[in-house]
């Protein structure tokens, strides 16, 4: 079992992704891609961010300008599912749809699509009324998701399943909940789904963000994360992970195991 | 009420390394051999690919052996010349030639030269079509020196030359690069200290359809699991995707086997219930060579000719179609 590196540094939050999208300069936007693809990234997260005038038109011309310079697949990260399919009709197959919650007709309009163009997607442990705060209300969404798959033809080794973290400083009793909704999630298919964070967030507010990130990642690694949304150039967190990953048992030791990591 | 066989699904696949070169791919062997390729665990056809069989390959020297009596009758009149002795062994049906030269070893009286090496391995190829794999005498400076010679005078035969290891691999692998041959990758029943190996091997710029392991085998009763854990454990890493424990493994049976005291103790030394010399050193060195072919060995060094028949046999009986 692999670890995916999310890359999460394209999106329009960023000052300089949001002036490149606004411009429709693909510099700042290939210079990011090249460099998290070099850092190990599995896939490249694009958001054309709050600012994009035509979220769809932004959407395909950036899929465009990263498909140019990385093999890396891509996911695509938007509320707006219009702008994900003018994405998926620009990448190859095997990208991922970031994201679809558990409501019924956004499942609908979600997993056909992926399976019309190959692409995988995550699934957050959600619905109209929001992120829940058990571990079993989490699993009992990511239960939805899986069975939505099998329904669409979709495997789930296609699924991603994101139990959604918050600020520890806001919600600090979620982050346990979320590591029980891991463990439980894994045991929901076999293949088992797999499962992802927007790891970021956890420490979202705080004067620490590095450290907690990493710590968090390596507690829910264990529980059986094998993927996050992350900054993929963040070294001591890749090396972080890579050590987990390593003494999960997942990959055989060598001396070079954090640059084996990095180059799968 | 049908029976649902569970499969295992595998990623990964070992790599497949061509040993030899024809007269069209610029070398004059009469044929090529293929190592490894397979998508699953070894002999299991139903669960995936094993497209190449295991190999067989002779194992001769560069000087007469010390080795049991009993192998006087089939090569006492060849072991004072390797051309002859190679040209034996190809008769007795080896798929590959291994050449250990041994008589470039320093330590000796009259050791030979790099030069006298290099001309022994042109012979031979000259005077024979089986691929070949040739072996240094076991110390870093004379190997190098040797393998380089060698690789220049085998250049466009693919051969394999070996054995390169952790704190010398250097030269070999750049004799290997010059002449475009194969390389052969040691380490002391460590999977940690192989994989480490293989990757400085890759970063020195060889190609991966170019690398051999040889995790060293060990004899029979002498800790022949600990070899099994281990090519059990670097089959399974190539399966689900590690490229850096994917190439083909070469298992010593044949002199791991004969340093067992079970395979030459005469009759009167023996143990209860072991019998003549005689089929118990030819039993020995087939058992060690079939539990190393169970492990994911490509290929097995054999030595004597009697096994060599033995295991040929029992790799076709592995090969026939097991579908469920």
């Amino acid at each position: 079992m692999a670890f995916y590196m999310i890359g999460e540094r394209i999106n329009g939050m960023f000052k300089d992704i949001g002036e490149a999208v606004a411009k429709f300069d693909p510099k700042p936007i290939q210079e990011w891609a090249i460099k998290q693809a070099e850092a190990g990234a599995a896939y490249i997260d694009i958001n054309v961010g709050p600012t994009a005038a035509d979220r769809v038109k932004s959407m395909r011309w950036m899929c465009e300008v990263v498909t140019e310079v990385t093999d890396v697949p891509i996911a695509l990260d938007s509320t707006n599912y219009d702008a994900i399919e003018a994405g998926l009709e620009v990448c190859k197959p095997g990208a991922l749809i970031n994201s679809c919650p558990a409501e019924r007709p956004k499942i609908e309009r979600v997993f056909p699509m992926a399976k019309k163009y190959g692409a995988k997607i995550i699934g957050l442990t959600m619905d109209k009324s929001g992120i829940p705060k058990s571990a079993d209300m989490r699993v009992g969404f990511a239960m939805e998701l899986v069975a939505a798959a099998d329904e669409f033809g979709l495997s789930p080794d296609d699924l991603f399943i994101d139990p959604l973290i918050l600020p520890c400083n806001v919600a600090q009793d979620h982050a346990p909940e979320v590591l029980e909704a891991l463990r439980q999630i894994k045991m929901l298919s076999d293949p088992p789904p797999h499962t992802t964070l927007g790891l970021s967030n956890v420490s979202q507010g705080t004067p620490f963000r590095p450290l907690i990130n990493r710590i968090y990642c390596v507690m829910a690694m264990t529980c059986g994360l094998d993927s996050a949304i992350m900054d993929v150039t963040d070294d001591e967190l890749v090396d972080a992970i890579a050590t987990a990953d390593m003494l999960l048992n997942n990959a055989i030791y060598c001396d070079s195991y954090a640059k084996v990591f990095r180059n799968r | 009420m049908p029976v649902d066989i569970l499969k295992e699904k595998f990623t990964g696949a070992v790599q497949e390394v061509v040993l030899g070169a024809t007269k069209e791919e610029g070398g004059t062997r009469a044929y090529t051999v293929k190592l490894g390729g397979s998508s699953t665990l070894p002999f299991l056809q139903f669960e995936g690919a094993i497209p190449n069989r295991p190999v067989i390959a002779y194992e001769i020297w560069d000087i007469k052996p010390e080795w049991h009596e009993s192998f006087e009758e089939y090569y006492g009149d060849v072991w004072h010349d390797p051309v002859a002795w190679a040209k034996k062994a190809e008769e007795l049906g080896a798929d590959v030639i291994y050449l250990h030269l041994k008589g470039a070893d320093p330590e000796l009286e009259n050791s030979k030269k790099a030069d006298d090496c290099a001309k022994t391995v042109k012979a031979i190829l000259e005077n024979t079509g089986a691929p070949l794999i040739v072996e240094g005498p076991g110390h870093p400076d004379k190997d190098n020196e040797v393998l380089q010679a060698v690789a220049e005078a085998a250049a466009g035969e693919n051969i394999a030359i070996g054995v390169a290891e952790k704190d010398n691999y250097r030269s070999i692998a750049a004799a290997a690069m010059m002449g475009k041959h194969c390389i052969i990758g040691r380490s002391p029943v460590d999977i940690n200290i192989l994989k480490q190996l293989n990757i400085m091997i890759t970063e020195m710029g060889v190609a991966p359809e170019k690398i051999i392991n040889d995790p060293m085998s060990s004899g029979l009763g002498y800790g022949i699991e600990y070899s099994y854990s281990i090519m059990e454990r670097a089959r399974w890493g190539a399966l689900i995707g590690d490229k850096m424990m994917a190439f083909p493994i070469i298992c010593l049976a044949g002199p791991e086997a004969w340093r067992a005291k079970e395979s030459y103790a005469p009759l009167e030394d023996a143990g209860p219930g072991w019998g003549e010399q005689k089929p118990r050193g030819i039993m020995w060195e087939a058992m060690t060579a079939a539990a190393l072919l169970q492990a994911g060995g490509d290929l097995v060094l054999m030595r004597h000719p009697e096994a060599a028949k033995l295991i040929k046999k029992h790799i076709e009986d592995l090969m026939k179609p097991n579908t469920y």
